[in-house]
């Protein structure tokens, strides 16, 4: 209650903040740039179909629907979309910090600066004291506090025989080190649906933003968690953890071997006394506008999945890692020298593999429902753009929608089995 | 609708965002960066529709004036013959989407230009011989002296008919 009230004292003081810069502004006569928070241009939502048609349609006075040709018109379709593209496309969009409305007094998220007036100065330079001055060291003290508590007390359970005592000590000491991590980012978690929370022997799977999403989750319930060995200090606390309870760590080589990756998950949700796996199958972090194709491997291994839905608020801090700007650490300092870190998080109720859904639609279900509960926009774009150049196949879609309508029979078409 | 500067400076930070290097001028790498552009079939033809023959690079001023053919075309305008045509009338757009089919800017829209064009557009969906087929019929159509080639007078009379002022137009958001 009293976080909702802090929270909601902050939001007023940004918007007053943002007042005052377009006030600045305004005085001197010069025109605000009013980021947009999600495009620039109007696109409209028809079909390649449909537009090619209505094209079509307007320029001739024959029966259309009986006659599939091509016009010389169409191509302004296609020179239109690729214009559009040009000046606003949805995925680079989704890679690059959200853009927000008013701003909260972080220099990281403001494109006005030089119309802020001297009071707003003084303020954010005070912000900057507090911030920098005495929230950063607290946290930092936090934050190696409940890492330092992890490793150390993990190593010790690790020493215990296995059993319920075990399992319970271990599931305490994770716990509690995960809520001083919390605290560490001054994170202001709301949990939603708490009954519909993952279960043993279930796939918990969720939206990726940054690496603090397993924080947040694992603070609230204990889960098996899933990746690659690191290095170095991650590698250390990776390695302390799998001695209180199975994580399941890859080693980078094992990593590429889908099979084997596939087994150890299936294996580990068969035992019904271990903890659910936390999976992101996004594979990459996303900016928190939208959710990207899920990776079908977790959704191939048969067991129940639970889906959770995690939306920032980006008010208050951007929690979104950009790793191709930042590092991890700057990436973790960043964090905790902003405000504070408010997230929701929605626990989905259970869902499972229906008969003749393969593991690509499961997927797309599950993400659905993400999507739609945490507000996000559900893309059918893989997060793997963010790095890698688009494949060809994509191509190969809108080439194969055009020739739908644009070639008069049929049996023109190649076959994809080559039986023509 | 008017742009107004706001506009522009939104279209400004599109240009740095495309601009990898910082150099103040786009190539041609920064127009494949964009991913949608690259799963477009003619995605390649709109970016050389930036580019003036023999330039590399393309700075803000001009990637501005060919985003401007895609203005929505001022239905108001006063048709004087005295004043430059401006760069979003209907004309402007035809010859856009004309020098798209005519690269090499000869003026006519030969028949190996439109098989170009159209392989682009249909990739591996349709055989050789049905790409001729329907060159030849778009040609038929169009070509009205018999040279076996669309001039752009040949092609704007073909398209008398069609809604291009809406079809190539691009509307900002407030």
């Amino acid at each position: 209650m009293k976080k909702k009230v802090q929270s909601h004292n902050l939001a007023m003081f940004y918007d007053w903040a943002t007042l005052r810069i377009e006030r600045g502004a305004k005085e001197k006569n010069h025109l605000l740039y009013k980021p947009y928070s999600n495009a620039i241009i109007a696109k409209e939502p028809t079909s390649l179909e449909e537009e090619i048609k209505e094209i079509r349609r307007s320029g001739s006075n024959r029966d259309l629907d009986s006659a599939s040709e091509f016009e010389m018109s169409d191509i302004f379709y296609f020179a239109r979309r690729g214009v559009e593209s040009i000046m606003d496309d949805e995925v680079t969009k989704r890679f690059s910090a959200e853009e927000l409305e008013s701003w909260n007094l972080l220099t990281r998220s403001n494109y006005n600066f030089h119309y802020i007036s001297l009071r707003l100065t003084v303020l954010w330079g005070l912000g900057v004291l507090i911030r920098y001055g005495f929230l950063l060291p607290l946290r930092v003290t936090l934050a190696f506090t409940g890492v330092g508590l992890l490793v150390f007390l993990t190593s010790i359970i690790g020493l215990l025989p296995n059993g319920r005592m075990k399992n319970f000590l271990s599931e305490k000491v994770h716990l509690m080190c995960y809520r001083i991590c919390v605290r560490a980012l001054t994170a202001i978690i709301t949990y939603h649906d708490r009954e519909n929370k993952p279960k043993n022997g279930g796939i918990c799977v969720a939206n990726h933003t940054s690496p603090i999403d397993v924080i947040i989750l694992a603070s609230d319930g204990c889960y098996a968690m899933v990746g690659q060995i690191h290095g170095g200090l991650m590698g250390v606390i990776q390695r302390s953890m799998v001695k209180a309870c199975p994580h399941i760590w890859f080693e980078r080589s094992e990593v590429k071997d889908r099979h084997l990756v596939a087994k150890r998950l299936s294996d580990h949700v068969e035992d019904k006394s271990k903890l659910p796996i936390l999976i992101f199958p996004e594979g990459t972090c996303i900016n928190n506008t939208s959710v990207m194709m899920f990776k079908k491997g977790s959704f191939e291994i048969g067991s129940t999945v639970y889906p959770v839905a995690i939306k920032y608020d980006p008010r208050f801090g951007d929690a979104f890692w950009n790793s191709s700007k930042f590092g991890m650490v700057n990436y973790l300092l960043r964090m905790m020298s902003s405000w504070a870190i408010v997230c929701s998080v929605w626990y989905l109720p259970p869902m499972c593999r229906e008969e003749g859904e393969d593991a690509v639609q499961f997927a797309n279900r599950v993400k659905a429902a993400i999507a739609r509960q945490g507000g996000l926009v559900d893309l059918l774009w893989d997060g793997g753009l963010k790095r890698g150049k688009v494949k060809d196949t994509f191509k190969e879609e809108q080439q194969k929608l055009y020739s739908k309508i644009s070639c008069m029979e049929t049996d023109w078409l190649r076959d994809p089995l080559g039986h023509h | 609708m008017k742009i107004s500067p706001a506009h522009i400076i939104r279209l400004y930070d599109r240009f740095e965002f495309l601009d990898k290097e910082g150099s103040g001028q786009l190539r041609l790498e920064d127009f494949a960066e964009v991913k949608e552009l690259a799963m477009n079939p003619i995605g390649d033809r709109i970016i050389g529709a930036f580019f003036s023959p023999g330039q590399e690079t393309v700075d803000f001023p001009s990637f501005v004036r060919i985003l401007a053919h895609f203005r929505p075309t001022d239905k108001n305008r006063a048709k004087d013959s005295t004043q430059p045509e401006p760069v979003n009338s209907r004309t402007s757009k035809l010859k856009f989407a004309f020098q798209l089919y005519d690269q090499d800017r000869d003026g006519k829209i030969s028949r190996a230009e439109l098989l170009q064009v159209l392989r682009e557009m249909l990739g591996m969906q349709v055989t050789e011989e049905q790409l001729e087929s329907i060159a030849d019929r778009a040609i038929q159509e169009a070509d009205l002296d018999r040279d076996d080639a669309i001039s752009f007078e040949e092609f704007r009379k073909s398209l008398e008919k069609v809604n291009i002022e809406h079809k190539m137009s691009i509307r900002f958001l407030r």
